[in-house]
């Protein structure tokens, strides 16, 4: 959430329990996140509203007050014009927007002209029922707004996390308990990888790679200089493959040739490297083109360390079994490489790379193991002190987080005692932007509607849209042992009537096209989840149904992803 | 708690019960996995956790059958001769430094791309950034995390 400068949800779970709205848009969260469903669900018992936006008539939409079955692709022109709305009735929070934002101005020109009846004509979705979520979310003492891939494999996805964060701000719907902004992680350490600077312009910590101040303190503890450069993303790291600027790929715990868009291209670009290296616990296809696989431990029961989860808490993983055979922990691996290169990476366990983190990360340094141990897991930020000279803000504000100096400045002058009290962390952010003055107020960002970048036509006539199913997970390296588990295996949604006119019945096979690849078979289930001219596959079964051989790799500029959420295809009965 | 032994390797035997995080989603549930004589027996949902309270879906219950997958990698491997063959850690990890090396003298920092995982844990994600930084020399490194 680059608005805030960090990134991460802003509520915790047990919000969802006392809230009074709950929109899921682009969420499949009782498949695909199921215990943060469990936390709705019971917000629902609560009386909270749930408000469902999604393409497809995924089963949480029975549980849902309001379903809105938007086109693929047209979340901006929706949330625009709910704020066309929230405007144009005056049901914004003045209050919060004069205080707290800026833009507004920008906002308010943008969206006007995303008339609900213009929005109506993109999206699918009746202008009164456009009018009617949007009075509902302005209306509403507390709301949680939560997202997931639906909003961020498109083109341009980092463009709708920023219509949707734009009508959190025009509501005040963030910063206070029960009320805030959720993108709900994928993998169990996607918000960690985020934190400790796996990422091409940050460093742990949110440090961007030209801070001056990073670079020194980076320096001192490394012993060596920050490169100088901004890295590439992973898609920019395949256009170097492509035109040889890349001889060398290290992948760690990645199937990138199965899980990325377009599986054909992305197998040619691996094959075409000098040296290729795979570390995995699995054999995955990647693996099997490699030069060298090493073999790892399973992070999350034969290693110990920690992950940070959707609600920003670090929790501690634990070795509870053996790696099989030869198989070593991730970091052993990484050590033992650097120092065959020259380094001396001295350290023996993870607890010691943690407290080398908690020396460049400002909002870890408050969590150490010991600390992990007695609270059973601590919310980011937390500091311990050692920062102090950085801000001069009240303790309580810098528990509290801030966009104060944007990714890099979280620190300040707590002291231990005040952490002590505080315990397990910080449970929601931005509490700041509602003090009676806000030093950096959070801009605006208006944004555009702009359609998938590949439609159907006459040609290939079908959207596809792909997600994951609750039982699956991405692209099945773990979970295809399972012993009893119903629908194990791919399968094709498809509505009633375009699976008669194909003369397609549940169960048969379906062969699936698009510009860049074919699926040869795939078994259809006839199902109102989709509507006419929508098509849905998963992609945990890539061995069988190689879902990802159809998708297209458009990818959005500011965020690095690929447009997996939608492509269009033709069909036939295999 | 049963009584467990510990072995010449520092690994505990018999019977014991771990807390950990699950691996799948990012919700972050709490598991504790009952473990017997060093192998998984049963997984259910640990209800200290701060965040799921005892809760654990399909996934986290069933899904650490995997570990123990016909899949999963136990030995190095280089290829020779066009196959993947057995190898040892030396062996394996003097080819990885040797060639990487090599390419660097050759093509210089910015040959190399690395991709790390949001599967695994944070001391491995801070590491797999030194090391592209510090060791490789540039700041090709990405995962799926920037969704």
């Amino acid at each position: 959430m680059a608005t805030f400068g960090a990134g991460g949800a802003t509520t915790s779970y047990e919000e969802f329990e006392n809230t009074d709205l709950i929109i899921c848009w682009g969420s499949n969260t009782m498949e695909c996140h199921p215990i943060i469903y469990n936390h709705m669900r019971r917000g629902i018992k609560n009386g909270a509203k749930m408000v469902v936006i999604d393409p497809r008539k995924i089963d949480q939409v029975k549980k849902a007050d309001k379903w809105l079955g938007l086109n693929v692709g047209t979340d901006i022109c929706l949330a625009n014009a709910m704020g066309h709305v929230i405007i144009e009735e005056d049901l914004y929070n003045k209050e919060f927007v004069e205080r707290a934002t800026k833009g507004f101005e920008a906002y308010k020109e943008k969206v006007a002209g995303y008339t609900p009846e213009y929005a109506e004509q993109i999206t699918g979705i009746p202008a009164d029922e456009i009018r009617e979520v949007a009075r509902m979310y302005a209306t509403a003492d507390k709301a949680t707004l939560n997202w997931t891939l639906g909003i961020t494999e498109h083109h341009n996805g980092a463009d709708g996390v920023f219509a949707l964060i734009d009508l959190g701000l025009l509501t005040g719907h963030v910063g206070k308990y029960g009320s805030g902004l959720n993108p709900l992680r994928g993998q169990n350490n996607v918000q960690g990888g985020g934190d400790m600077g796996a990422l091409p312009d940050k460093n742990v910590g949110g440090w961007r790679w030209d801070d001056p101040e990073a670079h020194t303190l980076f320096e001192d503890v490394w012993g060596t200089p920050l490169p100088a450069h901004e890295g590439l993303n992973q898609p920019e790291m395949m256009d170097a493959v492509s035109n040889g600027e890349i001889r060398c790929m290290y992948v760690i715990g990645e199937n990138p040739v199965q899980s990325d868009a377009d599986e054909h291209k992305h197998e040619k670009l691996f094959g075409s490297l000098d040296f290729l290296v795979v570390q995995d616990i699995l054999m995955t296809k990647t693996a099997r083109m490699a030069d060298v696989v090493l073999p790892a431990a399973a992070s999350w029961a034969e290693t110990d360390g920690t992950v940070i989860n959707s609600e920003r808490r670090v929790q501690r993983v634990r070795r509870a079994v053996d790696p099989p055979g030869e198989a070593r922990d991730d970091i052993m691996i990484l050590r033992d490489i650097a120092n065959r290169m020259g380094h001396d990476w001295d350290f023996e366990t993870a607890e010691e790379v943690w407290d080398e983190v908690r020396r460049l990360a400002p909002k870890f340094s408050g969590i150490s193991y010991e600390r992990l141990e007695r609270y059973g897991g601590i919310q980011w930020p937390c500091l311990d002190g050692s920062f102090e000279e950085i801000s001069d803000n009240t303790p309580k504000e810098q528990l509290m987080a801030s966009t104060k100096g944007a990714e890099n400045a979280e620190g300040g002058s707590l002291t231990a005692d005040v952490v002590e009290k505080e315990g397990p962390g910080t449970m929601f952010l931005h509490e700041e932007l509602w003090a009676e003055e806000v030093d950096n107020r959070v801009p605006f960002t208006p944004v555009d509607h702009e359609g998938p970048v590949e439609m159907p036509d006459e040609e290939y006539p079908f959207q596809l849209t792909t997600g994951r199913r609750l039982a699956f997970h991405n692209t099945g390296t773990m979970t295809q042992d399972y012993k009893k588990v119903k629908d194990n295996e791919e399968l094709l949604e498809i509505c009633e009537d375009d699976a008669a006119e194909y003369g397609i019945e549940e169960g048969d096979f379906v062969q699936v096209s698009s510009r860049r690849g074919t699926v040869e078979a795939v078994k259809a289930r006839v199902t109102d989840r989709v509507r006419p001219g929508l098509l849905f596959m998963g992609y945990s079964f890539p061995d069988q149904v190689p879902t990802n051989v159809l998708t297209i790799n458009a990818v959005d500029p500011q965020s690095g992803t690929a447009e997996l959420k939608a492509c269009a295809v033709t069909i036939e009965k295999a | 708690m049963a009584t467990e032994t510990v072995s010449e390797n520092g690994q505990a035997n018999g019977a014991r019960e771990v807390a950990t995080i699950c691996g799948f989603c990012g919700v972050g549930c709490g598991l504790t996995l009952k473990v017997d004589d060093g192998v998984i027996q049963k997984v259910t949902g640990e209800k200290e956790n701060p965040s799921s309270k005892g809760e654990a879906c399909i996934k986290g219950r069933e899904g650490w059958r995997h570990l123990y997958s016909e899949k999963r990698l136990t030995t190095p491997l280089v290829r020779k001769d066009g196959e993947l063959v057995p190898a040892s850690w030396d062996e394996a990890l003097d080819l990885v430094a040797s060639k990487m090396g090599e390419i660097k003298e050759e093509h210089g920092p910015y040959a190399f791309g690395t991709f790390s995982s949001s599967r695994s844990t944070n001391e491995l994600n801070y590491l797999a950034g030194k090391f592209v930084r510090q060791v490789l020399g540039n700041s090709n490194i990405d995962s799926c995390n920037r969704a």
